[in-house]
């Protein structure tokens, strides 16, 4: 079943207003600076903020819509959601973490497994490292058999060479992976290798010229210039 | 009197007040001190500020209201004689419910501290994660601040154990029920019985001081 937005809110600087949808088994990678909203998106998604009006809606069920005054609880939405930065419950084990909210204990440690950090599962998360983290942190996720994952940023605070690895994990899940997935980066070469769909978000407005614009322009951020870098590490490597 | 034993019950009635008034307020603030740092309602600043009251005003103050209210022609005191028949009034459980109210604040506010340093991320991930606030509230937020309610619980235990004003004014000085190790202190130096009040002041500040290292270590490994 499709995940379709169409929302608009205001925000401290600008006007959110964007539209667009992802059907099942596609990934869709929505792209863009720093600041744009994209966060503010996936947290409307989630529904742990309001959009100021507009629908989500997943398949024939409305999770928002400010018309019909519909607004259905993160409880009720059965959502994985992969935050930024860490986010696993500092009391409780790595594999405590991963069952949280798991149906079935057999799948967190499945995904432990498949995620190579069943080693660790008696550990806490503080015991860790940040790569590892944030792989418990997607069986978290993942195990509770979720209908869409909304992974923000999930690797922005890893090194070059975890966030590499984590990728290719990501990768090989997407066979498995038979709902929508929205990811959010502002790594061009991320959004490239794993997305079906690219969605480039500018001050809260989808914006196709951006990528183009980044890309082809004069490097004056250096973020295209480090991307361009990463192709060619990613080669030698 | 008798200047070779000590009287041990006074003592033993004080141990026995600072545990009710702990495990009480132990269970009843934690729901409050939720409300009051996750909760938006109107008047929220109002109800705390009236809360923390007994913490700055002196105890005679508290202690006269708190007679007015359970004397026997006090609200409480006529609903409690209507459901139990009693007097709240010179009674242990009356000593005990002042005491619940006028150290609230000291069990308040560490938890209240130990809560909003949560980060708030935690809570939304339950959330996104099917748990209800209640749910949350269990499984998250009183697991992560143990040591902010263990901090809260000794803090309670050692103001009980030090009451002095609040108890003299609700529940007089009746041996075996009302009167406290503080009381009977101050009793014994009045009667010049200073054996009996050295002794038992020992004891009070041996018991007390151990208390506070606990709370300190508590506090250490929490930062």
């Amino acid at each position: 079943m499709a995940l379709r937005v169409c929302i608009k809110k205001k925000l401290n600087y600008f006007d959110l207003d964007i539209n667009f949808s992802c059907s099942p088994e596609e990934l869709l990678a929505m792209i863009g600076p720093s600041g744009s909203g994209k966060t503010s998106i996936i947290r409307m998604i989630a529904g742990l903020e309001m959009p100021d009006e507009g629908r989500i809606s997943y398949g024939d069920e409305v999770w928002f819509d400010s018309s019909q005054k519909i607004y259905v609880p993160p409880q009720k939405r059965r959502l994985g959601y992969v935050f930024q930065d860490y986010t696993l419950f500092p009391h409780l084990t790595l594999r405590e973490n991963a069952a949280f909210a798991a149906k079935n204990q057999k799948r967190a440690d499945d995904l432990l497994e498949l995620f190579g950090i069943s080693h660790l599962r008696d550990r806490k998360p503080n015991m860790v490292s940040g790569g590892e983290r944030q792989r418990c942190a997607i069986c978290q996720a993942l195990a509770r058999n979720p209908r869409a994952l909304l992974l923000d940023e999930p690797f922005s605070a890893l090194d070059f060479m975890n966030r590499r690895k984590l990728r290719e994990d990501v990768k090989l899940l997407r066979d498995e992976m038979t709902f929508p997935v929205i990811y959010v980066t502002h790594d061009i070469q991320e959004a490239f290798s794993l997305a079906d769909k690219i969605l480039p978000v500018v001050e809260g407005k989808i914006d196709n010229g951006w990528l183009q614009r980044s890309i082809s322009s004069a490097p004056s951020t250096g973020a295209p210039a480090k991307a361009a870098r990463a192709t060619r590490l990613a080669l030698a490597l | 009197m008798d200047t070779g034993k000590m009287d041990l019950i006074p003592l033993y009635v004080s141990l026995k007040l600072s545990i009710a008034t702990t495990v009480v307020l132990t269970v009843l603030a934690a729901p409050l001190a939720y409300g009051l740092s996750f909760l938006k309602f109107r008047g929220k600043s109002f109800i705390e500020a009236l809360i923390n009251l007994p913490m700055v005003l002196p105890p005679t103050v508290m202690g006269f209201y708190l007679v007015i209210l359970m004397g026997p022609k006090g609200v409480i005191g006529r609903m409690w004689e209507s459901m139990t028949g009693g007097a709240l009034l010179f009674t242990f459980l009356g000593i005990a419910a002042a005491l619940i109210v006028c150290s609230l604040p000291f069990a308040l506010q560490p938890m209240k501290a130990a809560f909003q340093k949560i980060d708030h991320r935690l809570l939304e991930n339950a959330y996104v994660l099917g748990l209800s606030r209640t749910e949350a509230f269990f499984r998250v937020i009183i697991p992560n601040s143990i040591s902010g309610i263990a901090a809260a619980a000794i803090l309670v235990f050692l103001h009980s154990m030090g009451a002095f004003g609040i108890l003299l004014m609700v529940g007089g000085s009746v041996p075996g029920e009302t009167k406290v190790a503080a009381i009977a202190i101050y009793e014994a130096v009045e009667s010049m019985n200073y054996r009996e009040a050295g002794l038992m002041s020992l004891c009070l500040v041996g018991a007390s001081y151990l208390f506070l290292l606990i709370v300190n270590k508590l506090n250490r490994e929490e930062s």
